[in-house]
């Protein structure tokens, strides 16, 4: 008696978790489908004709007759191969400078003692949580009396040396037990042999979490070339998606073509980084 | 009475004491030693070095004698580390190094962050200073600069365009900060637990954080375009809204509600990954321990989730809001 009141017992206890895990997982097909099907959709209307994009009755997310030659004619309507050239340039650069400088400042920050280091690091902290709109009218005014207005190299100078970088380097470090660097002290290594022959190798998941927010950032820039590029040749993808926008409103199709190719290298490096990326935030205590 | 944290300063602060004392003793032994060494290598010693030195050792016995009778314990940490500096100068300058290994430790420290520091002085604290300076200014550009105060401050609220352009920013910032938090830390937990593809979640729904503003912007005007758009047609035809009240999402006051809905749908994602690092800081024995004791799901995530992510959560609205307070690009 008492032996099958348990078993009904554990039945419907199994029963409430399976239904709990169905409902986890249509929750969780539902935040998914919201979060890919403006991606889905955004690929299915790049080989639309324009008047297919919009057509709901029937709705074909791969029309008979798919319009690959959307994906050759945003590259004369613009100079887009110019754009992306410009693109592909800056983010490297700025990528790669933005990586060296800051783990090379977070290790002098985190594993070394000198003078007013509390007081250079709260420059860098105060600065963090400042909205760039606050300072880029003086900032536009400062870079132009300098000579650097509408040249690519103002764009690098303004994104290389982010306090965020090496704030987040510094963090991580500092996870780092310190016994390593003096032990490679006391054995008469430099301190420039311990940060490229102990530190760097340790901090993978650092450094590719800070090589996706900057490449990210720096390739989907709007704001900062709209203010400082003018010259055509000069432009970035992102003004190029924008002016193409603004020139051919009614190409759906076009757009959306434009869209998917200012999306790929991002995804492409989101994805191929993205095992390290928790790993990452939660140790470089981005989590506060 | 003492509290248990300060008995253990205390204890620490007399260890600490008598730790120096040592040092300070020993350091008069080398001292001594040293004074012998002097003797013998006087010659290659100049007489301006010497007295300098003479004068150093003079402030440094001044100084013992002051920490001797010096009660205050921070007082005498101060003139501790102030001796010991003078101390370190005069073993510099007997040795006869030019720069004290305290300066070459700094300049090695100060190499590592220059290249990093000035660029982040020039192109980011200056401008930010001279915005500063600039809002008690009057500046047009091109004329001299005066100086008018507060004047500016006075002139906000009205201007009408601010105070427009504020009342919308926090309405905005209202509406996204609770949604996004409550929403990214529900994801946060359902993708903390054993599912299958959880990895290929977590990827979908950072995927909108890295997606450029424009293009998504592009995608966003046309699903949501208020006689064309599949939202619209959806809510025609599906749940059969009439055609004259199909919403128009991108004017009048459902702008900002777009508006809202975006950006969460954008940084949901990101916000996501830093609650489920606070997560995945959460020892599993706690968990244990609740279960042991009867917990329900509720009551885990009531008592030990939502009190182990304070900081997370703390750190997330403090993010959430000053990005909302940025936004412009969003409104382009």
């Amino acid at each position: 008696m008492s032996n099958t009141a348990e078993k009904t017992k554990y039945r419907s206890k199994h029963k409430s978790e399976i239904a709990g895990k169905v409902a986890i997982y249509l929750i969780l097909l539902l935040i998914t489908a919201a979060m890919v099907v403006p991606f889905l959709w955004m690929l299915s209307a790049s080989i639309k004709s324009n008047r297919e994009v919009f057509l709901m009755d029937p709705f074909e997310w791969i029309p008979k007759e798919p319009k690959w030659d959307n994906y050759i004619k945003i590259w004369t309507k613009i100079p887009l191969l110019k754009f992306v050239q410009n693109t592909v340039f800056l983010t490297i650069v700025v990528t790669c400078l933005q990586l060296v400088t800051s783990s090379f400042a977070a290790y002098s920050f985190a594993k070394l003692e000198f003078k007013h280091k509390n007081a250079l690091f709260m420059a860098y902290i105060a600065t963090i949580a400042m909205p760039w709109q606050v300072y880029m009218v003086p900032q536009f005014i400062m870079m132009r009396a300098m000579g650097l207005n509408d040249r690519l190299l103002a764009m690098i100078c303004l994104q290389a040396f982010s306090a965020f970088g090496v704030f987040l380097m510094k963090q991580f470090y500092e996870g780092i037990p310190s016994e390593l660097c003096e032990a490679a002290r006391i054995d008469g290594m430099s301190e420039y042999r311990i940060y490229a022959k102990i530190m760097l190798p340790l901090s993978k998941p650092a450094l590719s979490t800070l090589t996706i927010f900057t490449f990210v950032n720096t390739w989907n820039d709007y704001l900062g070339p709209l203010i400082y590029l003018k010259t055509e040749t000069k432009k970035t993808i992102q003004l190029g998606l924008k002016m193409f926008i603004g020139q051919y409103s009614a190409e759906y199709g076009l757009i959306m073509a434009g869209s998917v190719v200012s999306l790929i290298p991002v995804i492409i490096v989101f994805l191929c980084l993205q095992k390290y990326f928790v790993e990452g935030v939660a140790s470089t205590g981005l989590k506060g | 009475m003492r509290t248990a944290a300060e008995g253990i300063c205390g204890f620490i602060g007399d260890r600490h004491e008598t730790l120096k004392g040592n040092n300070v003793h020993h350091a008069g032994s080398i001292y001594s030693i040293g004074n012998g060494d002097r003797k013998g290598r006087g010659l290659g010693m100049d007489g301006k070095k010497q007295t300098k030195v003479e004068k150093m050792e003079v402030q440094s016995a001044e100084l013992m004698q002051k920490i001797r009778v010096e009660s205050d314990q921070k007082e005498k940490q101060k003139l501790i580390a102030q001796r010991e500096r003078i101390q370190r100068k005069v073993t510099a300058l007997r040795n006869d190094r030019v720069v004290s290994r305290e300066t070459k430790r700094d300049m090695v420290a100060y190499s590592f962050i220059a290249p990093n520091f000035i660029g982040f002085a020039v192109f980011t604290l200056v401008p930010i200073a001279f915005a500063f300076a600039l809002a008690f200014m009057n500046w047009d550009g091109s004329n001299e600069i005066t100086f008018v105060g507060l004047q500016n401050f006075a002139k906000l609220p009205q201007d009408t365009f601010f105070v427009a352009a504020l009342k919308n920013t926090i309405v905005y910032v209202i509406g996204t900060v609770p949604l996004t938090m409550i929403a990214s830390l529900a994801l946060a937990i359902v993708l903390n637990q054993k599912i299958v593809a959880r990895g290929f979640f977590r990827t979908v729904a950072f995927f909108p954080y890295v997606a450029s503003l424009v293009a998504i912007t592009a995608v966003w005007s046309m699903i949501f375009h208020p006689s064309k758009g599949p939202i619209n047609y959806i809510l025609y035809s599906v749940f059969g809204v009439p055609q004259e009240n199909l919403p128009k999402w991108f004017s009048g006051n459902l702008v900002l509600l777009t508006l809202i809905l975006f950006s969460v749908w954008k940084y949901m994602g990101y916000y996501m990954v830093i609650y489920l690092a606070g997560l995945q800081g959460i020892s599993a024995e706690l968990y244990e321990a609740g279960s042991l004791d009867g917990a329900g799901t509720w009551q885990k995530f009531k008592y030990i989730t939502w009190p182990q992510l304070r900081s997370t959560t703390f750190f997330v609205v403090v993010m959430l809001t000053i990005n909302c307070f940025k936004v412009y690009d969003i409104g382009v």
